[in-house]
Protein backbone atom coordinates (compact mmCIF):
# COMPACT_ATOMS: atom_id res chain seq x y z
CA UNK A 1 0.00 0.00 0.00
CA UNK A 2 3.38 1.79 0.07
CA UNK A 3 3.31 2.53 -4.35
CA UNK A 4 -0.72 3.49 -3.52
CA UNK A 5 0.51 6.06 -0.85
CA UNK A 6 2.77 7.84 -3.45
CA UNK A 7 0.34 7.41 -6.47
CA UNK A 8 -2.08 9.45 -4.95
CA UNK A 9 0.58 12.31 -3.85
CA UNK A 10 1.64 12.38 -7.13
CA UNK A 11 -2.24 13.00 -8.53
CA UNK A 12 -3.22 15.55 -5.35
CA UNK A 13 -0.11 17.51 -6.45
CA UNK A 14 -0.67 17.11 -10.50
CA UNK A 15 -4.29 18.28 -9.83
CA UNK A 16 -3.37 20.97 -7.35
CA UNK A 17 -0.33 22.35 -9.76
CA UNK A 18 -3.02 23.93 -12.84
CA UNK A 19 -0.12 25.25 -14.95
CA UNK A 20 1.34 21.80 -15.33
CA UNK A 21 -2.19 19.78 -15.93
CA UNK A 22 -3.00 22.44 -18.71
CA UNK A 23 0.25 22.51 -20.30
CA UNK A 24 -0.17 18.18 -20.44
CA UNK A 25 -3.56 18.39 -21.63
CA UNK A 26 -4.27 21.77 -23.67
CA UNK A 27 -0.75 22.44 -24.87
CA UNK A 28 -1.15 19.11 -27.33
CA UNK A 29 -4.64 19.67 -27.99
CA UNK A 30 -3.70 23.66 -28.96
CA UNK A 31 -0.45 22.67 -30.94
CA UNK A 32 -2.25 19.63 -32.95
CA UNK A 33 -4.92 22.52 -33.85
CA UNK A 34 -2.81 24.69 -34.83
CA UNK A 35 -1.43 22.02 -37.00
CA UNK A 36 -4.13 20.89 -38.04
CA UNK A 37 -5.45 24.88 -39.55
CA UNK A 38 -1.91 24.47 -41.33
CA UNK A 39 -2.05 21.24 -43.27
CA UNK A 40 -5.71 21.29 -44.08
CA UNK A 41 -5.10 25.02 -46.02
CA UNK A 42 -6.46 25.57 -49.45
CA UNK A 43 -4.45 23.93 -52.34
CA UNK A 44 -1.87 26.65 -53.12
CA UNK A 45 -2.95 28.04 -56.76
CA UNK A 46 0.36 29.70 -58.63
CA UNK A 47 0.14 32.76 -60.91
CA UNK A 48 1.66 31.83 -64.03
CA UNK A 49 2.04 33.89 -66.97
CA UNK A 50 1.96 32.79 -70.69
CA UNK A 51 3.78 34.79 -73.17
CA UNK A 52 3.63 34.57 -77.02
CA UNK A 53 1.57 31.48 -76.85
CA UNK A 54 0.56 30.45 -80.31
CA UNK A 55 -3.20 30.30 -80.65
CA UNK A 56 -3.78 27.11 -81.09
CA UNK A 57 -1.95 26.19 -77.96
CA UNK A 58 -3.88 28.72 -75.72
CA UNK A 59 -7.03 26.90 -76.93
CA UNK A 60 -6.10 23.88 -75.41
CA UNK A 61 -5.09 25.57 -72.10
CA UNK A 62 -6.98 24.90 -69.25
CA UNK A 63 -6.65 27.35 -67.01
CA UNK A 64 -8.92 25.60 -64.15
CA UNK A 65 -6.39 26.38 -60.82
CA UNK A 66 -4.23 28.82 -61.45
CA UNK A 67 -4.23 32.57 -61.48
CA UNK A 68 -3.40 32.97 -65.70
CA UNK A 69 -2.12 36.18 -66.97
CA UNK A 70 -1.23 37.07 -70.30
CA UNK A 71 1.91 39.28 -71.74
CA UNK A 72 3.14 40.84 -73.89
CA UNK A 73 6.77 40.38 -74.06
CA UNK A 74 9.18 38.22 -71.74
CA UNK A 75 10.37 41.63 -70.87
CA UNK A 76 8.24 42.15 -68.55
CA UNK A 77 7.58 38.53 -67.13
CA UNK A 78 10.60 38.67 -66.12
CA UNK A 79 10.39 41.77 -63.87
CA UNK A 80 7.12 40.25 -62.62
CA UNK A 81 8.76 36.92 -61.90
CA UNK A 82 11.83 39.77 -59.86
CA UNK A 83 9.19 41.37 -58.04
CA UNK A 84 7.53 37.65 -57.45
CA UNK A 85 3.94 39.06 -58.86
CA UNK A 86 4.36 35.74 -61.02
CA UNK A 87 5.45 32.37 -59.67
CA UNK A 88 6.38 31.21 -63.35
CA UNK A 89 5.68 32.15 -67.18
CA UNK A 90 5.99 29.83 -70.03
CA UNK A 91 7.04 30.65 -73.21
CA UNK A 92 6.98 29.38 -76.93
CA UNK A 93 10.50 28.89 -78.51
CA UNK A 94 8.93 27.80 -82.24
CA UNK A 95 6.42 25.04 -81.06
CA UNK A 96 8.93 23.53 -77.75
CA UNK A 97 7.19 25.63 -74.68
CA UNK A 98 9.71 26.83 -72.26
CA UNK A 99 8.96 27.41 -68.62
CA UNK A 100 10.63 29.73 -66.18
CA UNK A 101 10.33 29.41 -62.78
CA UNK A 102 10.81 32.13 -59.67
CA UNK A 103 12.01 28.94 -58.19
CA UNK A 104 12.87 30.10 -54.20
CA UNK A 105 10.32 27.99 -52.61
CA UNK A 106 10.11 24.30 -53.57
CA UNK A 107 6.68 23.94 -52.63
CA UNK A 108 5.69 26.36 -54.92
CA UNK A 109 7.60 25.58 -57.62
CA UNK A 110 6.10 21.81 -57.32
CA UNK A 111 2.68 23.28 -57.49
CA UNK A 112 3.55 25.60 -60.50
CA UNK A 113 5.06 22.44 -62.28
CA UNK A 114 1.90 20.68 -61.52
CA UNK A 115 -0.27 23.18 -63.04
CA UNK A 116 1.68 23.56 -66.25
CA UNK A 117 1.82 19.58 -66.82
CA UNK A 118 -1.80 19.28 -66.20
CA UNK A 119 -2.68 22.42 -67.95
CA UNK A 120 -0.58 21.07 -70.81
CA UNK A 121 -1.59 17.59 -71.45
CA UNK A 122 -4.35 17.24 -74.08
CA UNK A 123 -7.58 16.21 -73.04
CA UNK A 124 -7.31 13.02 -75.41
CA UNK A 125 -5.49 11.11 -73.01
CA UNK A 126 -7.66 8.32 -71.59
CA UNK A 127 -8.70 8.66 -68.11
CA UNK A 128 -7.35 6.76 -65.25
CA UNK A 129 -8.79 5.35 -62.48
CA UNK A 130 -7.17 4.96 -58.96
CA UNK A 131 -7.78 2.68 -56.58
CA UNK A 132 -6.22 3.18 -52.61
CA UNK A 133 -5.31 0.05 -50.65
CA UNK A 134 -5.12 2.77 -47.63
CA UNK A 135 -6.58 5.99 -47.84
CA UNK A 136 -8.66 7.64 -50.19
CA UNK A 137 -8.29 10.65 -52.69
CA UNK A 138 -9.61 12.48 -49.48
CA UNK A 139 -6.30 11.87 -47.09
CA UNK A 140 -4.34 15.12 -46.71
CA UNK A 141 -0.75 15.89 -45.20
CA UNK A 142 -2.06 15.87 -41.66
CA UNK A 143 -3.81 12.49 -41.63
CA UNK A 144 -0.22 11.81 -42.96
CA UNK A 145 1.64 12.81 -40.05
CA UNK A 146 -0.87 13.74 -37.42
CA UNK A 147 -0.54 9.71 -35.62
CA UNK A 148 3.10 10.37 -35.64
CA UNK A 149 2.30 14.34 -34.30
CA UNK A 150 0.19 12.60 -32.23
CA UNK A 151 2.56 10.46 -30.50
CA UNK A 152 5.21 12.60 -30.84
CA UNK A 153 3.41 15.45 -28.19
CA UNK A 154 2.17 13.04 -25.66
CA UNK A 155 6.29 11.73 -25.54
CA UNK A 156 7.27 15.19 -25.40
CA UNK A 157 4.82 16.97 -22.81
CA UNK A 158 5.20 13.34 -20.60
CA UNK A 159 8.44 13.16 -20.82
CA UNK A 160 9.46 16.94 -18.95
CA UNK A 161 7.01 16.92 -16.55
CA UNK A 162 7.61 13.60 -15.28
CA UNK A 163 11.82 14.46 -15.68
CA UNK A 164 10.99 17.43 -13.81
CA UNK A 165 9.20 15.98 -11.29
CA UNK A 166 11.33 13.00 -10.21
CA UNK A 167 14.39 16.39 -10.66
CA UNK A 168 12.62 17.98 -7.76
CA UNK A 169 11.85 15.15 -5.78
CA UNK A 170 15.86 14.61 -5.53
CA UNK A 171 16.73 18.63 -5.60
CA UNK A 172 14.17 19.66 -2.62
CA UNK A 173 15.59 16.63 -0.49
CA UNK A 174 11.86 14.90 -0.74
CA UNK A 175 13.89 11.74 -2.96
CA UNK A 176 16.87 11.35 0.03
CA UNK A 177 13.46 11.69 2.93
CA UNK A 178 11.82 8.78 0.79
CA UNK A 179 14.78 6.50 0.99
CA UNK A 180 15.06 6.81 4.90
CA UNK A 181 11.94 5.35 4.95
CA UNK A 182 10.99 1.71 4.64
CA UNK A 183 9.82 2.08 1.29
CA UNK A 184 11.98 0.02 -1.26
CA UNK A 185 13.12 1.24 -4.30
CA UNK A 186 11.00 -0.30 -7.03
CA UNK A 187 7.98 1.06 -5.35
CA UNK A 188 9.44 4.64 -5.65
CA UNK A 189 9.62 3.92 -9.34
CA UNK A 190 6.36 1.84 -10.10
CA UNK A 191 4.37 4.75 -7.23
CA UNK A 192 5.51 6.66 -10.37
CA UNK A 193 4.80 4.57 -13.09
CA UNK A 194 1.30 4.20 -11.91
CA UNK A 195 0.87 7.49 -10.89
CA UNK A 196 1.81 9.42 -14.06
CA UNK A 197 0.35 6.69 -15.87
CA UNK A 198 -3.25 7.34 -13.96
CA UNK A 199 -3.01 10.83 -15.66
CA UNK A 200 -1.73 9.99 -18.83
CA UNK A 201 -4.05 7.56 -19.40
CA UNK A 202 -7.01 10.36 -19.55
CA UNK A 203 -4.58 12.82 -21.26
CA UNK A 204 -3.78 10.25 -24.06
CA UNK A 205 -7.99 9.44 -24.45
CA UNK A 206 -8.64 13.28 -23.94
CA UNK A 207 -6.04 14.24 -26.62
CA UNK A 208 -6.67 11.11 -29.30
CA UNK A 209 -9.98 11.40 -28.28
CA UNK A 210 -9.88 15.21 -29.45
CA UNK A 211 -8.03 15.00 -33.12
CA UNK A 212 -9.95 12.13 -34.07
CA UNK A 213 -13.59 13.25 -33.59
CA UNK A 214 -13.16 17.12 -33.33
CA UNK A 215 -10.08 17.56 -36.14
CA UNK A 216 -11.49 14.74 -37.74
CA UNK A 217 -8.40 12.90 -37.96
CA UNK A 218 -8.09 10.07 -40.67
CA UNK A 219 -9.27 6.92 -38.17
CA UNK A 220 -9.58 3.06 -39.91
CA UNK A 221 -8.61 1.15 -37.25
CA UNK A 222 -10.02 0.66 -33.40
CA UNK A 223 -9.93 3.81 -30.97
CA UNK A 224 -8.74 1.21 -28.12
CA UNK A 225 -5.26 0.52 -29.97
CA UNK A 226 -4.91 3.98 -30.24
CA UNK A 227 -5.33 4.31 -27.02
CA UNK A 228 -2.89 0.90 -25.23
CA UNK A 229 -0.15 2.53 -28.03
CA UNK A 230 -0.04 6.29 -26.69
CA UNK A 231 -0.55 4.76 -23.09
CA UNK A 232 2.96 2.75 -23.50
CA UNK A 233 4.90 5.66 -25.58
CA UNK A 234 3.72 7.98 -22.53
CA UNK A 235 5.04 4.84 -20.19
CA UNK A 236 8.47 5.08 -22.23
CA UNK A 237 8.82 9.02 -22.01
CA UNK A 238 7.84 9.09 -18.09
CA UNK A 239 10.65 6.07 -17.34
CA UNK A 240 13.11 8.01 -19.75
CA UNK A 241 12.47 11.12 -18.06
CA UNK A 242 12.61 10.13 -15.09
CA UNK A 243 16.28 8.23 -15.83
CA UNK A 244 17.54 11.23 -17.41
CA UNK A 245 16.90 13.81 -14.97
CA UNK A 246 19.22 11.79 -12.84
CA UNK A 247 21.54 13.08 -14.98
CA UNK A 248 20.33 16.92 -14.28
CA UNK A 249 21.02 19.33 -11.38
CA UNK A 250 18.09 21.28 -12.23
CA UNK A 251 16.08 22.26 -14.66
CA UNK A 252 17.82 24.20 -16.93
CA UNK A 253 19.93 21.08 -17.89
CA UNK A 254 16.74 18.56 -18.19
CA UNK A 255 15.38 21.00 -20.53
CA UNK A 256 18.97 20.67 -22.80
CA UNK A 257 17.80 17.02 -23.27
CA UNK A 258 15.31 18.16 -25.09
CA UNK A 259 17.28 18.82 -28.50
CA UNK A 260 19.48 15.71 -27.45
CA UNK A 261 17.02 13.11 -27.04
CA UNK A 262 13.82 14.36 -28.21
CA UNK A 263 14.31 16.30 -31.44
CA UNK A 264 16.23 14.00 -33.30
CA UNK A 265 13.15 11.41 -32.95
CA UNK A 266 10.94 13.42 -34.98
CA UNK A 267 13.38 12.31 -37.47
CA UNK A 268 13.29 8.71 -37.07
CA UNK A 269 9.98 8.44 -36.32
CA UNK A 270 8.55 8.50 -39.76
CA UNK A 271 7.23 12.23 -40.04
CA UNK A 272 10.05 12.05 -43.19
CA UNK A 273 10.05 8.61 -45.43
CA UNK A 274 13.17 7.11 -43.62
CA UNK A 275 14.29 5.39 -46.77
CA UNK A 276 15.66 8.29 -47.97
CA UNK A 277 17.73 8.57 -45.00
CA UNK A 278 21.67 7.17 -45.47
CA UNK A 279 21.24 3.40 -44.48
CA UNK A 280 24.62 3.85 -41.88
CA UNK A 281 21.94 6.35 -40.10
CA UNK A 282 18.55 5.06 -40.53
CA UNK A 283 19.48 2.02 -37.90
CA UNK A 284 19.00 5.10 -35.56
CA UNK A 285 15.27 5.04 -35.46
CA UNK A 286 14.62 1.12 -34.40
CA UNK A 287 16.43 2.31 -30.88
CA UNK A 288 14.10 5.36 -30.64
CA UNK A 289 10.40 4.83 -28.90
CA UNK A 290 8.86 7.37 -31.25
CA UNK A 291 9.19 5.20 -34.17
CA UNK A 292 7.32 2.20 -32.94
CA UNK A 293 4.95 4.24 -31.58
CA UNK A 294 4.62 5.71 -34.86
CA UNK A 295 4.57 2.87 -36.73
CA UNK A 296 1.81 1.66 -34.70
CA UNK A 297 -0.36 4.67 -34.72
CA UNK A 298 -0.42 4.87 -38.57
CA UNK A 299 -0.77 1.24 -38.74
CA UNK A 300 -4.13 1.53 -36.65
CA UNK A 301 -5.07 4.97 -37.79
CA UNK A 302 -4.57 5.31 -41.35
CA UNK A 303 -4.31 1.51 -42.62
CA UNK A 304 -7.25 0.01 -40.10
CA UNK A 305 -4.99 -2.69 -38.92
CA UNK A 306 -5.34 -4.28 -35.38
CA UNK A 307 -3.51 -6.13 -32.89
CA UNK A 308 -1.51 -9.05 -35.31
CA UNK A 309 0.38 -6.28 -37.22
CA UNK A 310 0.92 -3.57 -34.63
CA UNK A 311 1.69 -6.22 -31.50
CA UNK A 312 6.21 -6.01 -32.50
CA UNK A 313 5.96 -2.34 -31.78
CA UNK A 314 3.63 -2.88 -28.66
CA UNK A 315 6.01 -5.21 -26.98
CA UNK A 316 9.14 -2.52 -28.14
CA UNK A 317 7.59 -0.07 -26.46
CA UNK A 318 6.74 -2.08 -22.94
CA UNK A 319 10.60 -3.44 -23.60
CA UNK A 320 11.98 0.04 -23.46
CA UNK A 321 9.61 1.21 -20.29
CA UNK A 322 11.10 -1.74 -19.00
CA UNK A 323 14.57 -1.40 -19.56
CA UNK A 324 14.54 2.13 -18.60
CA UNK A 325 12.24 0.67 -14.79
CA UNK A 326 15.29 -1.50 -14.80
CA UNK A 327 17.92 1.03 -14.99
CA UNK A 328 15.63 3.93 -12.93
CA UNK A 329 15.92 1.02 -10.01
CA UNK A 330 19.88 0.55 -10.62
CA UNK A 331 20.35 4.37 -10.51
CA UNK A 332 18.68 4.87 -7.00
CA UNK A 333 21.36 2.62 -5.91
CA UNK A 334 23.63 5.79 -5.80
CA UNK A 335 21.41 7.17 -3.15
CA UNK A 336 20.51 3.75 -1.06
CA UNK A 337 22.44 0.49 -1.20
CA UNK A 338 20.03 -1.80 0.09
CA UNK B 1 24.35 6.39 31.73
CA UNK B 2 27.16 4.57 30.15
CA UNK B 3 26.16 1.38 32.15
CA UNK B 4 23.45 1.05 29.17
CA UNK B 5 23.39 -0.74 25.72
CA UNK B 6 25.07 0.96 22.92
CA UNK B 7 22.23 1.94 20.55
CA UNK B 8 25.10 3.09 18.30
CA UNK B 9 28.72 1.66 17.57
CA UNK B 10 30.63 3.50 14.81
CA UNK B 11 33.92 1.39 13.80
CA UNK B 12 36.99 3.18 12.59
CA UNK B 13 34.46 4.66 9.96
CA UNK B 14 36.38 6.53 7.15
CA UNK B 15 34.52 7.89 4.47
CA UNK B 16 36.54 9.67 1.06
CA UNK B 17 35.27 11.39 -1.85
CA UNK B 18 37.69 10.68 -4.21
CA UNK B 19 41.00 12.15 -2.90
CA UNK B 20 38.95 14.32 -0.47
CA UNK B 21 39.04 12.51 3.19
CA UNK B 22 35.18 13.69 4.88
CA UNK B 23 35.46 11.02 7.63
CA UNK B 24 38.52 9.55 9.03
CA UNK B 25 38.40 6.80 11.62
CA UNK B 26 35.70 7.58 13.98
CA UNK B 27 35.33 5.27 16.44
CA UNK B 28 31.87 5.88 18.89
CA UNK B 29 29.30 4.43 20.68
CA UNK B 30 26.03 6.19 21.04
CA UNK B 31 24.00 4.82 23.98
CA UNK B 32 20.24 4.14 24.67
CA UNK B 33 18.23 7.19 26.25
CA UNK B 34 20.61 10.23 25.69
CA UNK B 35 20.89 12.97 23.73
CA UNK B 36 23.93 12.61 21.39
CA UNK B 37 25.30 15.95 20.32
CA UNK B 38 27.61 16.27 17.30
CA UNK B 39 29.21 19.73 17.34
CA UNK B 40 31.16 20.82 14.86
CA UNK B 41 32.12 23.48 12.19
CA UNK B 42 29.85 22.91 8.47
CA UNK B 43 32.22 20.88 6.35
CA UNK B 44 32.94 18.84 9.55
CA UNK B 45 31.48 15.89 8.30
CA UNK B 46 28.25 15.94 10.32
CA UNK B 47 25.80 15.73 7.78
CA UNK B 48 28.27 12.58 6.31
CA UNK B 49 28.45 10.48 9.54
CA UNK B 50 24.49 11.12 10.30
CA UNK B 51 23.53 10.16 6.78
CA UNK B 52 25.03 6.79 7.25
CA UNK B 53 23.71 6.12 10.90
CA UNK B 54 20.21 6.46 8.63
CA UNK B 55 20.99 4.13 5.96
CA UNK B 56 21.38 6.94 2.84
CA UNK B 57 25.70 7.08 2.84
CA UNK B 58 28.01 3.89 3.23
CA UNK B 59 31.49 4.34 4.39
CA UNK B 60 34.11 3.60 2.27
CA UNK B 61 36.44 1.81 5.33
CA UNK B 62 34.77 0.19 8.69
CA UNK B 63 30.99 -0.04 9.97
CA UNK B 64 28.08 1.28 11.67
CA UNK B 65 25.87 -0.83 14.02
CA UNK B 66 22.43 0.55 14.94
CA UNK B 67 20.63 -1.73 17.47
CA UNK B 68 23.09 -4.65 16.98
CA UNK B 69 22.31 -4.43 13.38
CA UNK B 70 25.06 -3.36 10.74
CA UNK B 71 23.64 -0.62 8.63
CA UNK B 72 22.56 -0.29 6.20
CA UNK B 73 19.02 -2.49 6.43
CA UNK B 74 15.71 -1.93 5.36
CA UNK B 75 14.70 -3.79 8.52
CA UNK B 76 15.82 -0.35 10.60
CA UNK B 77 14.30 2.15 9.03
CA UNK B 78 11.14 1.52 10.72
CA UNK B 79 12.75 2.20 13.82
CA UNK B 80 14.73 5.07 12.80
CA UNK B 81 13.52 8.80 12.24
CA UNK B 82 16.03 10.93 10.25
CA UNK B 83 15.28 14.68 9.88
CA UNK B 84 18.03 16.02 6.85
CA UNK B 85 19.01 19.56 6.99
CA UNK B 86 17.01 20.34 4.20
CA UNK B 87 13.61 20.17 4.70
CA UNK B 88 12.12 17.75 2.17
CA UNK B 89 8.21 18.19 2.34
CA UNK B 90 6.23 18.67 -0.56
CA UNK B 91 5.24 22.12 -1.06
CA UNK B 92 2.60 22.06 -3.43
CA UNK B 93 0.94 19.92 -0.53
CA UNK B 94 -1.20 21.02 2.82
CA UNK B 95 0.51 20.22 5.99
CA UNK B 96 -2.34 17.61 6.61
CA UNK B 97 -1.31 15.66 3.46
CA UNK B 98 2.46 15.96 3.59
CA UNK B 99 1.58 13.93 7.51
CA UNK B 100 -1.19 11.90 5.67
CA UNK B 101 1.61 10.69 3.15
CA UNK B 102 4.44 9.94 5.50
CA UNK B 103 1.72 8.00 7.68
CA UNK B 104 1.57 6.10 4.88
CA UNK B 105 4.67 4.98 4.32
CA UNK B 106 5.14 3.80 7.61
CA UNK B 107 2.52 2.08 7.56
CA UNK B 108 -0.38 3.98 10.00
CA UNK B 109 -3.47 3.45 9.39
CA UNK B 110 -6.72 4.55 10.76
CA UNK B 111 -6.92 6.14 14.53
CA UNK B 112 -3.16 5.51 15.05
CA UNK B 113 -2.16 8.23 12.07
CA UNK B 114 -4.72 10.30 13.20
CA UNK B 115 -3.47 10.42 16.50
CA UNK B 116 -0.10 10.21 16.10
CA UNK B 117 -0.62 13.10 13.47
CA UNK B 118 -1.94 15.55 15.94
CA UNK B 119 0.25 14.44 18.51
CA UNK B 120 3.92 15.55 16.46
CA UNK B 121 2.10 18.74 15.33
CA UNK B 122 0.82 19.94 18.93
CA UNK B 123 4.43 19.04 19.95
CA UNK B 124 6.20 21.40 17.33
CA UNK B 125 3.05 23.92 17.99
CA UNK B 126 1.67 23.32 14.39
CA UNK B 127 -1.89 22.02 15.38
CA UNK B 128 -3.76 25.55 13.79
CA UNK B 129 -1.56 25.35 10.35
CA UNK B 130 -2.85 21.57 9.77
CA UNK B 131 -4.58 22.71 6.56
CA UNK B 132 -2.11 25.27 5.53
CA UNK B 133 -0.34 24.80 1.99
CA UNK B 134 3.56 24.18 3.09
CA UNK B 135 4.88 26.88 0.68
CA UNK B 136 2.62 29.14 2.46
CA UNK B 137 4.86 28.10 6.01
CA UNK B 138 7.62 30.37 6.98
CA UNK B 139 11.19 28.83 7.14
CA UNK B 140 11.03 28.03 11.06
CA UNK B 141 7.27 26.14 10.05
CA UNK B 142 8.69 24.33 7.60
CA UNK B 143 11.91 23.18 10.22
CA UNK B 144 9.48 21.98 12.62
CA UNK B 145 6.83 20.50 10.19
CA UNK B 146 9.69 18.67 9.50
CA UNK B 147 10.61 17.76 12.70
CA UNK B 148 7.31 16.21 13.17
CA UNK B 149 7.24 14.18 10.47
CA UNK B 150 10.77 12.52 11.25
CA UNK B 151 8.90 11.72 14.77
CA UNK B 152 5.66 10.75 13.09
CA UNK B 153 6.16 7.09 13.30
CA UNK B 154 7.48 6.77 17.10
CA UNK B 155 11.02 6.32 15.93
CA UNK B 156 13.15 4.49 18.76
CA UNK B 157 16.56 6.17 17.48
CA UNK B 158 15.66 9.89 16.22
CA UNK B 159 18.60 11.42 13.91
CA UNK B 160 18.11 15.43 13.24
CA UNK B 161 20.74 17.01 11.39
CA UNK B 162 20.38 20.93 12.63
CA UNK B 163 16.73 20.62 13.62
CA UNK B 164 17.14 24.24 15.20
CA UNK B 165 18.07 26.16 12.39
CA UNK B 166 16.03 29.20 11.72
CA UNK B 167 13.96 28.51 14.84
CA UNK B 168 13.42 30.91 17.30
CA UNK B 169 14.46 31.08 20.82
CA UNK B 170 11.07 30.37 22.53
CA UNK B 171 10.49 27.91 20.17
CA UNK B 172 14.13 26.42 20.31
CA UNK B 173 13.37 26.10 24.10
CA UNK B 174 10.64 24.34 23.54
CA UNK B 175 11.96 22.25 20.98
CA UNK B 176 14.07 21.04 23.33
CA UNK B 177 11.67 20.34 26.00
CA UNK B 178 10.25 17.76 23.72
CA UNK B 179 13.54 16.28 23.10
CA UNK B 180 13.72 15.49 26.65
CA UNK B 181 10.22 14.11 26.33
CA UNK B 182 11.48 11.98 24.05
CA UNK B 183 14.33 10.91 26.32
CA UNK B 184 12.10 10.08 29.05
CA UNK B 185 10.59 7.47 26.93
CA UNK B 186 13.36 5.92 26.45
CA UNK B 187 14.21 7.35 22.99
CA UNK B 188 17.85 8.38 21.89
CA UNK B 189 18.56 11.13 20.02
CA UNK B 190 21.39 12.61 17.67
CA UNK B 191 21.15 16.15 17.03
CA UNK B 192 23.80 17.91 15.00
CA UNK B 193 24.32 21.62 15.78
CA UNK B 194 27.16 24.13 15.15
CA UNK B 195 25.48 26.44 17.45
CA UNK B 196 27.97 26.09 20.85
CA UNK B 197 25.01 27.14 23.64
CA UNK B 198 22.81 24.23 22.16
CA UNK B 199 25.63 21.90 22.91
CA UNK B 200 25.39 22.42 26.28
CA UNK B 201 21.59 21.27 26.41
CA UNK B 202 23.24 17.40 25.59
CA UNK B 203 23.77 14.09 27.53
CA UNK B 204 27.07 14.16 25.88
CA UNK B 205 28.92 15.90 23.32
CA UNK B 206 31.49 14.62 20.14
CA UNK B 207 33.18 17.38 19.00
CA UNK B 208 33.99 17.06 15.13
CA UNK B 209 36.44 18.88 12.66
CA UNK B 210 38.14 17.97 9.32
CA UNK B 211 36.22 14.65 9.71
CA UNK B 212 37.86 13.70 12.85
CA UNK B 213 36.00 13.06 16.02
CA UNK B 214 38.47 15.34 18.11
CA UNK B 215 36.63 14.56 21.55
CA UNK B 216 33.61 12.92 23.03
CA UNK B 217 32.33 13.45 26.24
CA UNK B 218 29.75 15.27 28.99
CA UNK B 219 29.81 19.18 28.33
CA UNK B 220 31.11 19.60 32.23
CA UNK B 221 33.78 16.47 31.31
CA UNK B 222 35.23 18.40 28.53
CA UNK B 223 34.86 22.02 29.91
CA UNK B 224 36.79 20.34 32.76
CA UNK B 225 39.31 18.29 31.01
CA UNK B 226 40.29 21.55 29.17
CA UNK B 227 39.67 24.15 31.95
CA UNK B 228 37.29 26.29 30.17
CA UNK B 229 34.50 28.05 31.15
CA UNK B 230 32.28 27.34 27.88
CA UNK B 231 32.18 24.73 25.07
CA UNK B 232 33.80 27.06 22.64
CA UNK B 233 36.83 27.32 24.27
CA UNK B 234 36.59 23.68 25.04
CA UNK B 235 36.46 23.26 21.18
CA UNK B 236 39.33 25.95 20.49
CA UNK B 237 41.68 23.53 22.58
CA UNK B 238 40.74 20.15 21.37
CA UNK B 239 41.09 21.78 17.84
CA UNK B 240 44.27 23.42 18.25
CA UNK B 241 46.27 20.84 20.05
CA UNK B 242 45.36 18.24 16.69
CA UNK B 243 46.68 20.98 13.96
Amino acid sequence: MRVMALVKRILQQIVRDKRTMGLLIVAPILVLTMLYLVFSGEAYTPKVGLVNVPAAVAEHINVDGAQVTELGSEQEAQEQLNTRQLDGYITFEGQLPVIHLEGSDPSVSGATMRWFQSAMTTDQAPKVKVDYLHGSSDMGQFDYFGPVLLGFFVFFFVFLIAGVSFLRERTTGTLERLLTSPLRKWEIVIGYVLGFGMFTMIQATVIAAYTIYVLGMVMEGAFGYVLLITLLLSLTALTLGILLSSFANNELQMMQFIPIVIVPQIFFSGLFNLETIPSWLSWLGQVTPLYYAAEALRDVMVRGYGWGEIYIDVLAMAGFSLLFIAINIIVLRKYRKV
Amino acid sequence: MQLTKACVSIRHVSKNFKKHHVLEDINLEIFEGEIFGLLGPSGAGKTTLVKQLSGLDMPTKGENFVFGEKMPTLQLMNRIGYMAQSDALYEDLSAKENLQFFSALYGLKGEKKASRMAEVMELVQLSNDMTKLVSNYSGGMKRRLSLAIALLHEPELVILDEPTVGIDPVLRKSIWHAFYDLKKQGKTLIVTTHVMDEADKCDRLGLMRDGRLIAVGTPAELKAQTNSNTIEEAFLVYGGAKS
